[in-house]
Protein backbone atom coordinates (compact mmCIF):
# COMPACT_ATOMS: atom_id res chain seq x y z
CA UNK A 1 0.00 0.00 0.00
CA UNK A 2 2.69 2.42 0.96
CA UNK A 3 4.48 1.87 -2.26
CA UNK A 4 1.39 2.82 -4.19
CA UNK A 5 0.52 5.86 -2.09
CA UNK A 6 2.74 8.85 -2.60
CA UNK A 7 1.78 12.07 -0.89
CA UNK A 8 1.83 15.16 -3.14
CA UNK A 9 4.96 17.19 -3.10
CA UNK A 10 4.17 20.80 -2.37
CA UNK A 11 6.77 22.37 -4.57
CA UNK A 12 6.64 26.17 -5.13
CA UNK A 13 5.84 25.62 -8.83
CA UNK A 14 2.71 23.67 -8.02
CA UNK A 15 1.54 26.23 -5.48
CA UNK A 16 2.04 28.96 -8.07
CA UNK A 17 0.00 27.03 -10.63
CA UNK A 18 -2.84 26.49 -8.15
CA UNK A 19 -2.87 30.19 -7.32
CA UNK A 20 -3.12 31.14 -10.99
CA UNK A 21 -5.92 28.62 -11.51
CA UNK A 22 -7.87 29.94 -8.54
CA UNK A 23 -7.39 33.48 -9.76
CA UNK A 24 -8.67 32.71 -13.25
CA UNK A 25 -11.57 30.69 -11.95
CA UNK A 26 -12.67 33.43 -9.60
CA UNK A 27 -12.27 36.00 -12.34
CA UNK A 28 -14.42 33.85 -14.56
CA UNK A 29 -17.10 33.54 -11.90
CA UNK A 30 -16.96 37.26 -11.31
CA UNK A 31 -17.35 37.99 -14.99
CA UNK A 32 -20.36 35.69 -15.10
CA UNK A 33 -21.89 37.57 -12.21
CA UNK A 34 -21.13 40.82 -13.95
CA UNK A 35 -22.84 39.64 -17.10
CA UNK A 36 -25.89 38.52 -15.13
CA UNK A 37 -26.05 41.81 -13.29
CA UNK A 38 -25.75 43.92 -16.40
CA UNK A 39 -28.30 41.63 -18.06
CA UNK A 40 -30.78 42.24 -15.31
CA UNK A 41 -30.04 45.92 -15.31
CA UNK A 42 -30.84 46.30 -19.03
CA UNK A 43 -33.86 43.93 -18.73
CA UNK A 44 -32.96 42.07 -21.85
CA UNK A 45 -35.66 39.88 -23.23
CA UNK A 46 -35.62 37.10 -25.72
CA UNK A 47 -35.70 38.74 -29.16
CA UNK A 48 -37.50 35.77 -30.69
CA UNK A 49 -40.16 35.86 -28.00
CA UNK A 50 -40.52 39.59 -28.60
CA UNK A 51 -40.98 38.95 -32.28
CA UNK A 52 -43.79 36.46 -31.78
CA UNK A 53 -45.39 38.71 -29.20
CA UNK A 54 -45.54 41.42 -31.87
CA UNK A 55 -47.01 38.98 -34.37
CA UNK A 56 -49.66 37.73 -31.96
CA UNK A 57 -50.67 41.25 -30.98
CA UNK A 58 -51.53 41.86 -34.64
CA UNK A 59 -48.67 44.30 -34.98
CA UNK A 60 -48.33 45.20 -38.62
CA UNK A 61 -45.05 44.78 -40.38
CA UNK A 62 -43.94 45.49 -43.89
CA UNK A 63 -44.67 43.45 -46.98
CA UNK A 64 -43.60 44.07 -50.53
CA UNK A 65 -46.85 42.42 -51.58
CA UNK A 66 -49.42 45.18 -51.55
CA UNK A 67 -53.06 44.52 -50.85
CA UNK A 68 -55.52 44.42 -48.03
CA UNK A 69 -53.73 43.75 -44.73
CA UNK A 70 -50.90 41.90 -46.44
CA UNK A 71 -48.53 43.31 -43.80
CA UNK A 72 -50.38 41.54 -41.00
CA UNK A 73 -48.79 38.16 -40.42
CA UNK A 74 -51.42 36.49 -38.24
CA UNK A 75 -54.87 37.81 -37.40
CA UNK A 76 -56.28 36.34 -34.23
CA UNK A 77 -59.86 37.55 -34.46
CA UNK A 78 -60.82 35.28 -37.35
CA UNK A 79 -60.94 32.27 -35.09
CA UNK A 80 -63.17 34.12 -32.61
CA UNK A 81 -65.48 35.09 -35.45
CA UNK A 82 -65.60 31.51 -36.67
CA UNK A 83 -66.41 30.16 -33.20
CA UNK A 84 -69.17 32.73 -32.63
CA UNK A 85 -70.72 32.32 -36.08
CA UNK A 86 -70.64 28.54 -36.22
CA UNK A 87 -71.39 28.14 -32.52
CA UNK A 88 -73.80 30.30 -30.53
CA UNK A 89 -75.16 32.41 -33.40
CA UNK A 90 -76.04 29.49 -35.65
CA UNK A 91 -77.32 27.37 -32.75
CA UNK A 92 -79.28 29.90 -30.71
CA UNK A 93 -80.44 31.68 -33.87
CA UNK A 94 -82.04 28.50 -35.16
CA UNK A 95 -83.48 27.72 -31.71
CA UNK A 96 -84.95 31.22 -31.37
CA UNK A 97 -86.67 31.07 -34.75
CA UNK A 98 -87.94 27.53 -34.18
CA UNK A 99 -89.15 28.48 -30.70
CA UNK A 100 -90.98 31.50 -32.13
CA UNK A 101 -92.66 29.32 -34.76
CA UNK A 102 -93.65 26.72 -32.17
CA UNK A 103 -94.90 29.38 -29.75
CA UNK A 104 -97.04 30.95 -32.49
CA UNK A 105 -98.38 27.54 -33.46
CA UNK A 106 -99.20 26.75 -29.85
CA UNK A 107 -100.85 30.15 -29.43
CA UNK A 108 -102.95 29.58 -32.53
CA UNK A 109 -104.10 26.24 -31.16
CA UNK A 110 -104.92 27.86 -27.81
CA UNK A 111 -106.52 31.09 -28.98
CA UNK A 112 -107.30 30.58 -32.64
CA UNK A 113 -107.99 33.55 -34.83
CA UNK A 114 -108.93 36.73 -32.96
CA UNK A 115 -112.28 37.30 -34.55
CA UNK A 116 -114.37 40.40 -34.77
CA UNK A 117 -116.47 40.84 -31.65
CA UNK A 118 -119.40 42.24 -33.59
CA UNK A 119 -120.76 41.52 -37.06
CA UNK A 120 -119.22 43.46 -39.91
CA UNK A 121 -120.94 46.74 -40.59
CA UNK A 122 -120.24 46.53 -44.30
CA UNK A 123 -118.87 50.03 -44.18
CA UNK A 124 -115.17 50.56 -44.63
CA UNK A 125 -112.61 53.24 -43.84
CA UNK A 126 -109.24 53.81 -45.43
CA UNK A 127 -106.48 52.54 -43.18
CA UNK A 128 -103.46 52.49 -45.50
CA UNK A 129 -103.30 54.68 -48.58
CA UNK A 130 -101.82 53.44 -51.83
CA UNK A 131 -98.32 54.80 -51.18
CA UNK A 132 -98.24 53.20 -47.76
CA UNK A 133 -99.32 49.85 -49.15
CA UNK A 134 -96.78 49.96 -51.96
CA UNK A 135 -94.11 50.89 -49.43
CA UNK A 136 -95.15 48.09 -47.08
CA UNK A 137 -95.16 45.38 -49.71
CA UNK A 138 -91.99 46.65 -51.36
CA UNK A 139 -90.16 46.43 -48.03
CA UNK A 140 -91.88 43.18 -47.06
CA UNK A 141 -90.97 41.39 -50.29
CA UNK A 142 -87.37 42.55 -50.00
CA UNK A 143 -87.31 41.54 -46.32
CA UNK A 144 -88.47 38.02 -47.15
CA UNK A 145 -86.00 37.75 -50.04
CA UNK A 146 -83.18 38.90 -47.77
CA UNK A 147 -84.30 36.58 -45.00
CA UNK A 148 -84.39 33.48 -47.20
CA UNK A 149 -81.13 34.23 -48.99
CA UNK A 150 -79.41 35.15 -45.72
CA UNK A 151 -80.65 32.04 -43.96
CA UNK A 152 -79.52 29.96 -46.93
CA UNK A 153 -75.98 31.28 -46.52
CA UNK A 154 -75.96 30.55 -42.78
CA UNK A 155 -77.81 27.24 -42.67
CA UNK A 156 -77.74 26.03 -46.29
CA UNK A 157 -74.60 23.98 -45.75
CA UNK A 158 -76.31 21.95 -43.04
CA UNK A 159 -79.81 21.87 -44.48
CA UNK A 160 -79.69 22.29 -48.26
CA UNK A 161 -76.46 20.53 -49.31
CA UNK A 162 -77.92 17.13 -48.30
CA UNK A 163 -80.92 17.94 -50.51
CA UNK A 164 -79.35 19.69 -53.50
CA UNK A 165 -75.81 18.35 -53.47
CA UNK A 166 -72.69 20.51 -53.50
CA UNK A 167 -73.01 21.64 -57.13
CA UNK A 168 -76.72 22.32 -56.91
CA UNK A 169 -76.43 24.24 -53.68
CA UNK A 170 -73.49 26.23 -55.03
CA UNK A 171 -75.56 27.39 -58.02
CA UNK A 172 -78.36 28.37 -55.67
CA UNK A 173 -76.01 30.01 -53.15
CA UNK A 174 -74.35 32.23 -55.75
CA UNK A 175 -77.81 33.53 -56.69
CA UNK A 176 -78.51 34.02 -52.98
CA UNK A 177 -75.32 36.01 -52.58
CA UNK A 178 -76.14 38.32 -55.47
CA UNK A 179 -79.79 38.75 -54.54
CA UNK A 180 -78.81 39.46 -50.95
CA UNK A 181 -76.11 41.97 -51.92
CA UNK A 182 -78.30 43.82 -54.39
CA UNK A 183 -81.63 43.68 -52.54
CA UNK A 184 -79.99 44.97 -49.35
CA UNK A 185 -79.53 48.61 -50.36
CA UNK A 186 -83.04 48.69 -51.88
CA UNK A 187 -84.44 47.36 -48.61
CA UNK A 188 -82.62 50.12 -46.73
CA UNK A 189 -84.37 52.73 -48.92
CA UNK A 190 -87.76 51.19 -48.08
CA UNK A 191 -86.88 50.99 -44.40
CA UNK A 192 -85.79 54.63 -44.19
CA UNK A 193 -88.88 55.92 -46.02
CA UNK A 194 -91.07 53.75 -43.78
CA UNK A 195 -89.46 55.07 -40.62
CA UNK A 196 -89.87 58.68 -41.78
CA UNK A 197 -93.45 58.17 -42.97
CA UNK A 198 -94.76 56.37 -39.89
CA UNK A 199 -92.59 57.98 -37.26
CA UNK A 200 -95.26 60.37 -35.94
CA UNK A 201 -97.77 57.53 -35.45
CA UNK A 202 -95.33 55.43 -33.44
CA UNK A 203 -94.35 57.76 -30.63
CA UNK A 204 -95.12 55.82 -27.43
CA UNK A 205 -97.84 57.19 -25.10
CA UNK A 206 -100.04 56.20 -22.14
CA UNK A 207 -102.40 54.01 -24.14
CA UNK A 208 -99.53 51.66 -24.93
CA UNK A 209 -99.02 50.66 -21.29
CA UNK A 210 -102.65 49.65 -20.94
CA UNK A 211 -102.49 47.87 -24.27
CA UNK A 212 -99.51 45.80 -23.15
CA UNK A 213 -101.10 45.07 -19.75
CA UNK A 214 -104.11 43.61 -21.54
CA UNK A 215 -101.91 41.75 -24.04
CA UNK A 216 -103.44 43.70 -26.87
CA UNK A 217 -106.67 41.79 -26.56
CA UNK A 218 -104.97 38.65 -27.76
CA UNK A 219 -105.61 36.95 -24.44
CA UNK A 220 -109.10 37.37 -23.04
CA UNK A 221 -111.95 39.26 -24.64
CA UNK A 222 -110.93 42.80 -23.76
CA UNK A 223 -110.17 45.26 -26.52
CA UNK A 224 -107.66 47.80 -25.23
CA UNK A 225 -107.79 51.23 -26.78
CA UNK A 226 -105.32 52.13 -29.49
CA UNK A 227 -104.64 54.97 -31.85
CA UNK A 228 -103.63 54.43 -35.45
CA UNK A 229 -100.76 52.21 -34.32
CA UNK A 230 -101.28 49.99 -31.30
CA UNK A 231 -98.44 49.22 -28.90
CA UNK A 232 -97.60 45.98 -30.69
CA UNK A 233 -97.18 47.81 -33.98
CA UNK A 234 -95.12 50.44 -32.20
CA UNK A 235 -92.87 47.74 -30.74
CA UNK A 236 -92.33 46.34 -34.23
CA UNK A 237 -91.65 49.85 -35.54
CA UNK A 238 -88.98 50.55 -32.93
CA UNK A 239 -87.44 47.13 -33.39
CA UNK A 240 -87.18 47.90 -37.08
CA UNK A 241 -85.86 51.34 -36.21
CA UNK A 242 -82.97 50.16 -34.03
CA UNK A 243 -82.25 46.62 -35.23
CA UNK A 244 -82.97 47.72 -38.80
CA UNK A 245 -80.44 50.52 -38.52
CA UNK A 246 -77.87 48.06 -37.16
CA UNK A 247 -78.59 45.53 -39.89
CA UNK A 248 -78.44 48.25 -42.54
CA UNK A 249 -75.14 49.75 -41.43
CA UNK A 250 -73.44 46.40 -40.86
CA UNK A 251 -74.87 45.19 -44.16
CA UNK A 252 -73.34 48.10 -46.04
CA UNK A 253 -69.96 47.37 -44.44
CA UNK A 254 -70.21 43.79 -45.71
CA UNK A 255 -71.68 44.69 -49.08
CA UNK A 256 -68.96 47.06 -50.23
CA UNK A 257 -65.54 45.53 -49.64
CA UNK A 258 -64.05 47.98 -52.14
CA UNK A 259 -63.36 50.46 -49.33
CA UNK A 260 -60.69 48.11 -47.98
CA UNK A 261 -62.21 47.87 -44.53
CA UNK A 262 -60.18 45.64 -42.25
CA UNK A 263 -61.17 42.11 -41.42
CA UNK A 264 -61.83 42.89 -37.76
CA UNK A 265 -64.43 45.47 -38.79
CA UNK A 266 -65.96 43.04 -41.27
CA UNK A 267 -66.13 40.30 -38.62
CA UNK A 268 -67.82 42.65 -36.16
CA UNK A 269 -70.23 43.80 -38.86
CA UNK A 270 -71.03 40.19 -39.76
CA UNK A 271 -71.77 39.19 -36.15
CA UNK A 272 -73.95 42.28 -35.64
CA UNK A 273 -75.71 41.62 -38.93
CA UNK A 274 -76.43 37.98 -38.13
CA UNK A 275 -77.65 38.58 -34.56
CA UNK A 276 -79.90 41.54 -35.43
CA UNK A 277 -81.23 39.90 -38.59
CA UNK A 278 -82.21 36.78 -36.63
CA UNK A 279 -83.98 38.97 -34.05
CA UNK A 280 -85.81 40.81 -36.85
CA UNK A 281 -86.79 37.56 -38.54
CA UNK A 282 -88.16 36.16 -35.28
CA UNK A 283 -90.13 39.35 -34.65
CA UNK A 284 -91.34 39.34 -38.24
CA UNK A 285 -92.83 35.88 -37.72
CA UNK A 286 -95.02 37.36 -34.99
CA UNK A 287 -95.90 40.31 -37.22
CA UNK A 288 -96.83 38.02 -40.10
CA UNK A 289 -98.87 35.80 -37.79
CA UNK A 290 -100.89 38.67 -36.34
CA UNK A 291 -101.32 40.27 -39.74
CA UNK A 292 -102.61 37.10 -41.42
CA UNK A 293 -104.11 34.12 -39.61
CA UNK A 294 -103.93 35.70 -36.15
CA UNK A 295 -106.41 38.51 -36.59
CA UNK A 296 -109.57 38.59 -38.65
CA UNK A 297 -109.64 41.51 -41.02
CA UNK A 298 -106.09 42.75 -40.52
CA UNK A 299 -104.65 41.59 -43.84
CA UNK A 300 -107.41 43.18 -45.92
CA UNK A 301 -106.34 46.57 -44.57
CA UNK A 302 -102.88 46.20 -46.06
CA UNK A 303 -104.17 44.55 -49.25
CA UNK A 304 -107.15 46.71 -50.16
CA UNK A 305 -106.27 49.68 -48.02
CA UNK A 306 -109.67 49.70 -46.34
CA UNK A 307 -110.92 48.05 -43.17
CA UNK A 308 -114.41 47.40 -41.88
CA UNK A 309 -115.57 49.96 -39.36
CA UNK A 310 -116.24 47.14 -36.89
CA UNK A 311 -112.60 46.11 -37.16
CA UNK A 312 -111.45 49.70 -36.80
CA UNK A 313 -113.59 50.20 -33.68
CA UNK A 314 -112.38 46.96 -32.13
CA UNK A 315 -108.65 47.35 -32.76
CA UNK A 316 -108.03 51.05 -33.19
CA UNK A 317 -110.94 52.81 -31.51
CA UNK A 318 -109.16 56.09 -30.81
CA UNK A 319 -107.95 56.30 -34.39
CA UNK A 320 -111.43 55.50 -35.68
CA UNK A 321 -113.01 58.24 -33.57
CA UNK A 322 -110.35 60.65 -34.75
CA UNK A 323 -110.92 60.09 -38.46
CA UNK A 324 -114.69 60.02 -37.99
CA UNK A 325 -114.50 63.40 -36.29
CA UNK A 326 -112.34 64.69 -39.13
CA UNK A 327 -115.15 63.65 -41.41
CA UNK A 328 -113.05 61.34 -43.56
CA UNK A 329 -114.95 59.21 -45.99
CA UNK A 330 -116.51 56.03 -44.78
CA UNK A 331 -117.87 53.96 -47.61
CA UNK A 332 -119.42 50.65 -48.50
CA UNK A 333 -117.05 47.92 -49.64
CA UNK A 334 -118.13 47.98 -53.28
CA UNK A 335 -117.12 51.35 -54.64
CA UNK A 336 -118.21 50.50 -58.21
CA UNK A 337 -121.88 50.19 -57.23
CA UNK A 338 -122.00 52.78 -54.49
CA UNK A 339 -119.61 55.29 -55.90
CA UNK A 340 -119.79 58.73 -54.44
CA UNK A 341 -121.86 57.70 -51.47
CA UNK A 342 -120.59 58.53 -48.06
CA UNK A 343 -122.18 57.49 -44.85
CA UNK A 344 -121.59 58.20 -41.26
CA UNK A 345 -122.19 55.28 -38.94
CA UNK B 1 -49.04 9.09 -45.92
CA UNK B 2 -46.90 12.05 -45.22
CA UNK B 3 -48.53 15.09 -43.67
CA UNK B 4 -47.41 18.07 -45.74
CA UNK B 5 -46.27 21.17 -43.86
CA UNK B 6 -44.64 24.52 -44.48
CA UNK B 7 -42.05 25.95 -42.16
CA UNK B 8 -40.30 29.29 -42.48
CA UNK B 9 -37.12 29.76 -40.50
CA UNK B 10 -37.05 33.35 -39.23
CA UNK B 11 -33.31 33.12 -38.63
CA UNK B 12 -32.73 32.49 -42.31
CA UNK B 13 -35.36 34.41 -44.29
CA UNK B 14 -33.75 37.42 -45.93
CA UNK B 15 -36.93 38.84 -47.47
CA UNK B 16 -35.80 38.35 -51.05
CA UNK B 17 -39.38 37.56 -52.16
CA UNK B 18 -38.04 34.81 -54.42
CA UNK B 19 -40.78 32.46 -53.16
CA UNK B 20 -43.48 35.04 -53.96
CA UNK B 21 -42.20 35.55 -57.47
CA UNK B 22 -41.60 31.89 -58.20
CA UNK B 23 -45.11 31.00 -57.04
CA UNK B 24 -46.73 33.76 -59.05
CA UNK B 25 -44.90 32.69 -62.17
CA UNK B 26 -45.31 28.95 -61.69
CA UNK B 27 -49.08 29.12 -61.28
CA UNK B 28 -49.76 32.11 -63.55
CA UNK B 29 -51.72 33.70 -60.72
CA UNK B 30 -54.00 36.54 -61.82
CA UNK B 31 -53.12 40.20 -61.38
CA UNK B 32 -53.62 41.39 -57.83
CA UNK B 33 -53.46 37.92 -56.35
CA UNK B 34 -50.42 36.68 -54.47
CA UNK B 35 -50.60 33.23 -52.97
CA UNK B 36 -47.52 33.87 -50.87
CA UNK B 37 -46.07 36.97 -49.29
CA UNK B 38 -43.17 37.91 -47.07
CA UNK B 39 -43.91 39.95 -43.96
CA UNK B 40 -41.14 41.76 -42.11
CA UNK B 41 -41.63 42.80 -38.52
CA UNK B 42 -39.51 45.64 -37.11
CA UNK B 43 -38.44 46.45 -40.64
CA UNK B 44 -35.18 48.41 -40.70
CA UNK B 45 -34.57 48.04 -36.96
CA UNK B 46 -32.02 45.81 -35.27
CA UNK B 47 -33.45 42.33 -34.87
CA UNK B 48 -35.91 42.60 -37.77
CA UNK B 49 -37.33 39.26 -38.81
CA UNK B 50 -39.06 38.14 -41.98
CA UNK B 51 -41.44 35.29 -42.60
CA UNK B 52 -42.77 33.97 -45.84
CA UNK B 53 -46.42 33.08 -45.35
CA UNK B 54 -49.09 31.41 -47.45
CA UNK B 55 -51.85 28.94 -46.76
CA UNK B 56 -50.55 26.75 -43.92
CA UNK B 57 -52.92 23.87 -44.74
CA UNK B 58 -54.34 23.77 -41.22
CA UNK B 59 -55.55 20.54 -39.63
CA UNK B 60 -58.78 22.13 -38.39
CA UNK B 61 -58.98 24.68 -41.17
CA UNK B 62 -61.06 27.76 -40.25
CA UNK B 63 -61.72 28.48 -43.95
CA UNK B 64 -63.34 25.08 -44.39
CA UNK B 65 -65.34 25.51 -41.20
CA UNK B 66 -66.98 28.78 -42.25
CA UNK B 67 -67.44 28.10 -45.99
CA UNK B 68 -71.20 28.38 -46.65
CA UNK B 69 -70.99 26.05 -49.66
CA UNK B 70 -68.48 23.56 -48.19
CA UNK B 71 -66.04 23.83 -51.10
CA UNK B 72 -62.90 22.86 -49.15
CA UNK B 73 -61.43 19.40 -48.81
CA UNK B 74 -58.26 18.01 -47.29
CA UNK B 75 -56.18 15.55 -49.26
CA UNK B 76 -54.64 12.42 -47.76
CA UNK B 77 -51.43 14.39 -47.45
CA UNK B 78 -53.06 17.06 -45.32
CA UNK B 79 -53.18 19.65 -48.11
CA UNK B 80 -56.24 21.91 -47.89
CA UNK B 81 -57.69 22.45 -51.37
CA UNK B 82 -60.89 23.98 -52.66
CA UNK B 83 -63.22 23.57 -55.60
CA UNK B 84 -63.52 26.80 -57.59
CA UNK B 85 -66.63 25.50 -59.34
CA UNK B 86 -68.40 25.46 -55.99
CA UNK B 87 -66.87 28.63 -54.47
CA UNK B 88 -69.28 31.58 -54.55
CA UNK B 89 -66.72 34.28 -53.64
CA UNK B 90 -68.37 35.30 -50.36
CA UNK B 91 -65.12 36.16 -48.60
CA UNK B 92 -65.82 34.22 -45.39
CA UNK B 93 -62.63 32.15 -45.64
CA UNK B 94 -60.64 35.37 -45.82
CA UNK B 95 -62.32 36.64 -42.65
CA UNK B 96 -61.60 33.41 -40.79
CA UNK B 97 -58.08 32.61 -42.00
CA UNK B 98 -55.37 33.55 -39.47
CA UNK B 99 -52.74 33.83 -42.22
CA UNK B 100 -54.58 35.95 -44.77
CA UNK B 101 -54.20 33.20 -47.34
CA UNK B 102 -57.44 33.40 -49.38
CA UNK B 103 -57.29 35.96 -52.19
CA UNK B 104 -59.94 37.17 -54.60
CA UNK B 105 -59.60 38.59 -58.05
CA UNK B 106 -62.01 41.52 -58.27
CA UNK B 107 -64.64 40.45 -60.72
CA UNK B 108 -67.14 43.25 -60.90
CA UNK B 109 -68.84 46.23 -59.33
CA UNK B 110 -68.05 47.53 -55.86
CA UNK B 111 -65.15 45.18 -55.31
CA UNK B 112 -67.33 42.10 -55.66
CA UNK B 113 -65.20 39.03 -55.29
CA UNK B 114 -64.49 36.40 -57.88
CA UNK B 115 -63.64 32.78 -57.09
CA UNK B 116 -61.22 32.49 -54.21
CA UNK B 117 -57.61 31.64 -54.98
CA UNK B 118 -55.01 30.42 -52.55
CA UNK B 119 -51.86 28.35 -52.21
CA UNK B 120 -52.46 24.74 -53.22
CA UNK B 121 -49.15 23.41 -51.86
CA UNK B 122 -48.50 22.97 -55.59
CA UNK B 123 -51.14 20.23 -55.55
CA UNK B 124 -53.69 21.57 -58.07
CA UNK B 125 -57.39 21.05 -57.51
CA UNK B 126 -60.18 18.51 -57.83
CA UNK B 127 -59.83 18.19 -61.62
CA UNK B 128 -57.81 15.30 -63.09
CA UNK B 129 -54.05 15.72 -62.52
CA UNK B 130 -52.28 17.79 -65.18
CA UNK B 131 -55.53 18.51 -67.05
CA UNK B 132 -55.80 21.89 -68.78
CA UNK B 133 -58.73 22.77 -66.52
CA UNK B 134 -56.67 22.12 -63.41
CA UNK B 135 -53.75 24.21 -64.66
CA UNK B 136 -56.00 27.11 -65.62
CA UNK B 137 -57.88 27.17 -62.33
CA UNK B 138 -55.27 26.16 -59.78
CA UNK B 139 -51.87 26.26 -61.49
CA UNK B 140 -49.41 23.43 -61.75
CA UNK B 141 -49.73 20.20 -59.84
CA UNK B 142 -46.14 19.54 -58.82
CA UNK B 143 -47.06 17.07 -56.10
CA UNK B 144 -48.53 14.77 -58.75
CA UNK B 145 -45.19 15.02 -60.58
CA UNK B 146 -43.41 13.87 -57.43
CA UNK B 147 -42.05 17.35 -56.71
CA UNK B 148 -42.44 19.59 -53.69
CA UNK B 149 -43.68 23.22 -53.70
CA UNK B 150 -41.60 25.53 -55.85
CA UNK B 151 -41.43 28.35 -53.28
CA UNK B 152 -39.37 26.17 -50.96
CA UNK B 153 -37.36 24.75 -53.82
CA UNK B 154 -36.19 28.18 -54.98
CA UNK B 155 -35.53 29.52 -51.48
CA UNK B 156 -31.89 30.61 -51.59
CA UNK B 157 -31.25 30.38 -47.86
CA UNK B 158 -33.51 27.36 -47.40
CA UNK B 159 -35.47 29.37 -44.88
CA UNK B 160 -38.69 28.06 -46.36
CA UNK B 161 -39.16 24.33 -45.99
CA UNK B 162 -42.04 22.38 -47.50
CA UNK B 163 -42.77 18.70 -47.49
CA UNK B 164 -43.40 15.79 -45.16
CA UNK B 165 -43.96 17.41 -41.78
CA UNK B 166 -41.77 14.91 -39.94
CA UNK B 167 -38.83 15.50 -42.28
CA UNK B 168 -39.31 19.27 -42.13
CA UNK B 169 -39.30 19.06 -38.35
CA UNK B 170 -36.16 16.89 -38.39
CA UNK B 171 -34.31 19.38 -40.57
CA UNK B 172 -35.36 22.27 -38.39
CA UNK B 173 -34.46 20.42 -35.18
CA UNK B 174 -31.04 19.61 -36.60
CA UNK B 175 -30.57 23.28 -37.45
CA UNK B 176 -31.58 24.49 -34.04
CA UNK B 177 -29.09 22.17 -32.35
CA UNK B 178 -26.26 23.67 -34.38
CA UNK B 179 -27.27 27.28 -34.13
CA UNK B 180 -25.24 30.13 -32.58
CA UNK B 181 -21.83 29.11 -33.88
CA UNK B 182 -21.45 25.72 -32.26
CA UNK B 183 -23.61 22.75 -31.46
CA UNK B 184 -25.94 23.15 -28.51
CA UNK B 185 -25.89 19.39 -28.10
CA UNK B 186 -23.07 19.26 -25.60
CA UNK B 187 -20.64 16.41 -26.11
CA UNK B 188 -22.28 14.95 -29.18
CA UNK B 189 -19.46 15.79 -31.57
CA UNK B 190 -17.03 13.90 -29.37
CA UNK B 191 -19.31 11.09 -28.32
CA UNK B 192 -21.12 10.24 -31.55
CA UNK B 193 -19.24 10.23 -34.79
CA UNK B 194 -21.72 9.92 -37.63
Amino acid sequence: MNTLYRPRSSSPARIGLAAVLILFTSLGILSVFNTLESGYAAEETNPRADYWRLVRSNENGYSAVTGRETNELIQGSGEVWRQLRNGPIATYGALLMLFTLLALGAFYLYRGKVELGHPRSGDTVERWNKQERILHWYTAVLFILLAFTGLSLLYGRAVLIPLLGHDGFSSYAIICKWVHNIAGPFFIVGLVVMILLWFKHNIPDKTDIKWFLEFGGMIGDKHPSAKRMNAGEKAWFWTLFFAGAGVAISGLVLDFPNFDQEREIIQLAHLTHAILAILLMSFSLGHIYIGTIGTEGALEGMVTGRVDTTWARQHHDLWYEEIRDQGKSVSSPMPDTTEGQTETP
Amino acid sequence: MARMKFLCDTERCIECNGCVTACKNEHQVPWGVNRRRVVTIDDGEPGERSISVACMHCSDAPCAAVCPVDCFYTTEEGVVLHDKDICIGCGYCFYACPFGAPQYPQSGLFGSRGKMDKCTFCAGGPEPDHSLEEVEKYGRNRLAEGKLPLCAEVCATKALLAGDGDKVADIYRERVTRREGRPNTWGWNTAYKD
